[in-house]
């Protein structure tokens, strides 16, 4: 089936089997390697990128059914040479060993800093809290790091969260 | 996964219309390509309703409409829904992970299926997934399988956190179908095993889900917990909903108590409430009514520790609702 | 200093074996046994042969060449024996991964079963003594009467512990691109801790010469020993890559994962101690129950620490080893010490206890003089200034030691301390370091770098050797074609590595232009001495007496490792070591099946590892330690202590809490609440 998603912000027409999920539409078809399979089934966040600015399980969802969407990857969060400052976090606070849950780890931190309301650990449900390192591990929970690098990427977010 | 036609329905018509044989309705997909990524699921056909226009949650009078595609995140996130029943938002917010919760539907929520370790794999047997194969979790691995409402043909329980609250709520499930449109009350949507294991709810082929209808919240104090040995992003072993309403003479008005990870349906106390409701709101009747509730548990030898932590949440929960 | 290779990491630029890209590129996917024992009695490929886009079907119906006597996990489809459900039978090769997929559901393979047995017990008649366990240690050692010190101890513990089946789960799944180039050699692109074996392996396995292989693995997405030697993707490829004549690319689902890339065995473990009425030991016996499986000998280590940490006049260490119809078990993140210390120093925190005896001090006052084990002096050994710092920084000494008294609402609050232990190893490597024409500098080994921040360690080595700035120095690993080097295993890489990269660019300042080194000779003439890093760990947890959840707001560790190279890539493997045991102590399990064999957990969903939300109050320390018996550098290995004793700690810290001692991990909800009501 023909499908058009602007990635990046570049517009890709591609024509895909019904099976394929966006994780595999960008690594074997558009060459975007960023996002990672992991577990292929919504468990551990490598995949992470965002659909019209929402974080999401790129393995989870198939390519047609996102037809029409913005996808924004890992490749797509530098400015140029100039990194975001998620990225240059994550690098001065050494939040992250083997790299490969990385870019799902900064998609999610990107999505989550946009996300407006609270989460389950979030004392008074209707009031918006701030990102205390409490808030930002629950929130960051979708993303599995096997290396155990969760101290330094809580960290990395918090410098970078307002 | 095997070869699928996919379309795209524009109206709630046109989706009901495309259904026939092999065909299933895709909202979100975090459960549904799961499974067709397992061999579980093996739709010959895929009518994508994600896109529906059933997005919104509007106020209708005194009741809560939430569409069916609406996600959980946008659901939990509503200041309506925050306001109103805070319970259910964080019944939602304690589910999967936030990007999960980003795509997922509420229809899509209420009709995941369990993640039984057999269910999931189809090189063993599995009476839900294939009727008549046999169930061996419940020789095998049943440590989060239900103990209420079981059956020899299956013990898997029902793993939405969203349905539990809804289920202590009287939510209304609203369907159309090829039969036309009708409202199911929770928790009646879902249903125990019985001989019929396969069936997971009562909707019948090429029903659609296109909203759920909150009525007004019950009077009274309001929690939801979720018990985890992981702290985040872990199905529940064990959770509760509960709404409690103490009157100025310290008995109880009004009790509302829904269980997660214990059936195969999202539990409604009712042996409990119906226990509590006049009598005083102290430890002793609040230990009385859970275990009243949970003496038909039928535990297995693995998720025996079910029982007793059911019995804790209930209490406990009670304890910090009770003025 | 920051990792060299952030920017692409973070970037996504970083390349992992899978992303490689290849003209004409296939896709294989592997068939699974259904059967735990047997025999296959026919595949039939014709119907997936028959679905779109299949160009292959691979199994022991027609059994692709492979050298003469290949054995074990990597003779694929040379045998129709079955040895574990989940073995690979057979394999289709596709033009599209979803088409691969979906026709290898349509092999057909039908099976003469045999009756399977994968349960490991401590009275299993099967049960042997190993000839050695992991690497090459004997399976049994001892010295002094154990009957006897027991007899004359004021204090005994007698006990048993018992941990499960363990995943190594690296976020990256095993995978692999294979080509054959036109000359006959052979070029892969895998996910593997060391390109200098992996090519070994692979030429051995396809009878090819080792310089007809070329194995390169610049990105590898962890490993914690489950990439540390060849595993069946590479030699799939390889086949297939043949059988097809188009490249192929293989990657593991998450499930097959648990099947066929190792994972630690199951231990049952009886420690026997007695003390004097001062705490002084008069007897230790560690016996450890493990499997194998009934194609390969594994027998981990796990008694071997029994042999390092305290001073007794009475010392058994025992293996026993049973093969089961199970897959093999392999190295999982410090292999031995991890679940020996686990028993080890809970059962320690029992004779504490029983005693009466501070278990900090308890440790203190069973330190030895020389190894336990061996009688050999200690290169270094900081084991009670790393229980001191620790108590420190705790504030240890303001705790009561009675158990299940403190609460915080419904939590119970308790804490625990365990010591933390692993060999200070190093390996013979190569290295070459050569001046460019630039002026700056180019280190060659064929090192891997699988997070542990390798490339970044050695270019440090490698400047201050030089006396430049790092930024002069350009480092190449990751690929065969380099110099030899070992895999990165056993805490050992950047003191194998390191040494030669050490001896090269010594060699290139005394040559001016180029370095060559080989520390065959330095290794071997190193003075014989127990070279062993120490550490201790402190927790705290919350215990809900509602539901049994443990929570650890404070995890805290102190190591002494020798020098430290890189105070920021070493403090993230200590974090990153005590996190895992964390999930060890908390969550971590796969469930066998006795009925059907093969494992029941095989995805993230139902192997939980610990998420972010876990991870609250980790902390790691270290002490200087000057040790000039280890290597150029003076460091010990880091990647494995920061397991190491965790999941004690923890335990311990349970007890401490509740009053209650479980002996089977992990420490769940269930087993919590079962113990209590």
């Amino acid at each position: 089936m023909e499908i058009t998603l602007q990635v990046n912000g570049v517009p890709r027409a591609v024509d895909v089997d019904p099976r394929m999920s966006l994780l595999d539409l960008l690594r074997e078809r558009l060459g975007l390697i960023g996002a990672k399979k992991g577990c292929d089934h919504g468990q551990c966040g490598a995949c992470t990128v965002l659909i019209d600015g929402r974080r999401a399980n790129s393995c989870l969802a198939l390519a047609v059914a996102v037809d029409g969407s913005q996808v924004t990857t890992v490749e797509g969060l530098a400015d140029g040479e100039d990194l975001h400052p998620l990225q240059a976090a994550f690098i001065e606070h050494d939040a992250f060993q083997c790299g490969y849950c990385t870019p799902g780890q900064l998609c999610s931190a990107l999505g989550m800093l946009g996300e407006p309301g609270p989460s389950v650990v979030t004392e008074d449900i209707t009031a918006d809290p701030g990102l205390t390192p409490e808030e930002i591990r629950e929130r960051m929970s979708g993303n599995l790091c096997r290396c155990g690098a969760y101290v330094n990427i809580v960290s990395a977010i918090a410098e970078v969260a307002p | 996964m095997k070869p699928f036609d996919y379309a795209r329905a524009a109206s709630t018509t046109e989706a009901v219309r495309a259904f026939g044989p092999g065909t299933m309705y895709l909202g979100g997909g975090t459960n549904l390509v799961d499974l067709m990524r397992l061999g579980v699921a093996e739709p010959e056909r895929l009518v994508d309703v994600s896109r529906l226009p059933l997005d919104r949650i509007e106020a209708v009078g005194d009741r809560v409409r939430v569409g069916a595609t609406v996600r959980n995140t946008d659901l939990a996130f509503d200041p309506l829904i925050r306001a109103r029943y805070p319970m259910l938002a964080r019944a939602v917010l304690s589910g999967a992970s936030g990007q999960v919760r980003n795509v997922a539907t509420v229809a899509g929520n209420l009709l995941q299926r369990t993640r039984c370790t057999y269910f999931q794999d189809v090189t063993r047997p599995c009476n839900k997934r294939r009727p008549g194969s046999g169930c061996p979790a419940i020789e095998g691995d049943h440590a989060g399988l239900a103990v209420l409402g079981t059956s020899g043909a299956c013990v898997a329980t029902h793993p939405s956190d969203m349905a539990v609250a809804l289920a202590a709520l009287e939510a209304e499930v609203h369907v159309t179908g090829p039969a036309g449109d009708r409202i199911i009350p929770m928790p009646g949507l879902h249903r125990l095993p019985g001989d019929e294991p396969e069936r997971d709810t009562v909707l019948e082929p090429g029903d659609l889900i296109t909203a759920v209808e909150l009525p007004p919240p019950p009077p009274g104090a309001s929690l939801y917990r979720k018990v985890r040995e992981r702290a985040s992003f872990a199905f529940a072993l064990v959770s509760i909903a509960a709404v409690l309403d103490v009157r100025p003479d310290g008995t109880v008005g009004a009790c509302r108590i829904a269980l997660g990870g214990l059936a195969h349906v999202p539990w409604r106390a009712e042996r409990a409430e119906q226990a509590l409701i006049g009598g005083p709101a102290t430890g002793e009747a609040f230990l009385e009514a859970a275990e009243a509730e949970l003496e038909p548990a039928r535990p297995l030898p693995r998720n025996a520790y079910k029982v007793p932590l059911a019995r804790n949440l209930i209490v406990s929960t009670l304890e910090e609702l009770a003025p | 200093m920051n990792r060299i290779e952030g920017r692409v990491k973070v970037t996504g630029l970083a390349t992992y074996a899978a992303e490689y890209p290849a003209e004409g590129l296939t896709h294989a996917y592997a068939v699974q046994s259904r059967i735990a024992k047997g025999r296959v009695k026919r595949v039939d490929g014709g119907p997936a042969l028959e679905l779109p886009g299949v160009l292959a079907v691979l199994s022991c119906e027609d059994p692709p060449p492979l050298a003469e006597g290949v054995e074990g996990e990597l003779a694929l489809f040379q045998s129709r024996e079955v040895a574990y459900r989940g073995q690979i039978v057979a394999a289709v090769v596709a033009d599209s991964y979803e088409n691969a997929r979906a026709a290898a559901a349509a092999v057909r393979v039908e099976y003469d079963p045999g009756d399977h047995d994968v349960t490991l017990r401590a009275d299993h008649p099967g049960l042997y003594k190993p000839e050695v366990v992991n690497p090459n240690f004997p399976a049994d050692t001892g010295h002094g009467d154990v009957e006897a010190g027991l007899a004359e101890a004021a204090t005994t513990v007698d006990v048993t512990y018992t941990t499960p089946v363990l995943h190594n789960n690296p976020m990256e799944p095993h995978a692999c691109v294979a080509l054959w180039e036109k000359d006959g050699r052979l070029l892969v692109y895998d996910s593997i801790q060391g390109t200098t074996s992996d090519r070994d392996t692979l030429a051995k396995t396809l009878g090819l010469p080792p310089d007809g292989v070329r194995v390169v693995a610049r990105h590898v997405g962890g490993g914690f020993g489950s990439k540390g030697s060849t595993r069946p993707q590479a030699v799939l490829a390889a086949l297939a890559a043949r059988a097809v004549g188009r490249p192929v690319k293989i990657a593991l689902t998450r499930q097959q994962m648990f099947d066929v890339t190792g994972y630690r065995t199951p231990t049952i473990q009886r420690l026997r101690l007695g003390a004097d009425a001062g705490g002084r030991l008069t007897a230790l016996e560690h016996v450890a129950y493990e499997q194998s499986s009934t194609l390969v000998e594994f027998a981990e280590q796990t008694a071997l620490p029994a042999r390092v940490m305290y001073a007794t006049p009475a010392l058994r260490t025992a293996h026993r080893l049973v093969r089961l119809d199970v897959a093999t078990p392999s190295w999982m993140r410090a292999p031995g010490e991890c679940p020996g210390m686990y028993a080890l120093e809970s059962a320690l925190d029992e004779l504490a206890c029983a005693a009466g005896i501070d278990p900090v001090e308890l440790r203190v006052l069973n330190e030895p003089d020389t190894e336990p084990g061996s009688g050999l002096p200690f290169s270094s050994r900081h084991l009670v200034a790393c229980l001191r710092e620790g108590a420190r920084r705790f504030d240890w000494d303001a705790r009561d030691p009675r158990p299940g008294i403190r609460r915080m609402g419904e939590w119970l609050v308790g804490t625990g301390v365990a010591a933390s232990t692993y060999p200070a190893y190093r390996s013979p490597s190569k290295a070459v370091a050569t001046l460019r024409d630039d002026g700056d500098f180019l280190v060659q080994v064929a090192a891997a770098d699988i997070g542990t921040g390798a490339r970044t360690v050695l270019t440090r080595i490698a400047a201050d050797t030089l006396g430049v700035a790092p930024q002069r120095v350009h480092l190449e690993l990751g690929d065969s074609a380099l110099p030899d080097a070992p895999v990165a295993g056993g805490s050992m890489g950047t003191a194998s590595w390191g040494t030669a990269v050490v001896r090269a660019c010594e060699e290139l300042l005394r040559d001016g232009k180029e370095g060559r080194a080989d520390t065959t000779e330095e290794v071997r003439n190193a003075a014989k001495l127990a070279r062993q890093a120490f550490g201790a760990q402190f927790a705290e947890v919350r215990v809900s007496a509602v539901t049994g959840e443990v929570r650890v707001p404070r995890l805290l560790g102190v190591f002494a490792c020798g020098h430290i190279v890189d105070a920021k890539l070493a403090r993230s493997q200590f974090l990153g070591g005590m996190t895992m045991g964390l999930g060890m102590a908390l969550m971590e399990e796969t469930l066998t099946d006795a009925e059907f064999g093969g494992f029941l957990h095989r995805d993230l969903a139902q192997y939980h590892v610990p998420a972010c939300a876990d991870a609250t109050g980790v902390e790691a320390h270290w002490l200087e330690e000057h040790d000039d018996e280890l290597n150029p550098m003076g460091s010990k290995g880091i990647g494995e202590i920061g397991i190491v004793g965790t999941a004690a700690a923890i335990g311990n810290a349970v007890h401490h809490a509740t009053g209650h001692r479980i002996r089977d991990l992990p420490l769940t909800p269930a087993k919590i609440l079962m113990a209590r009501f």
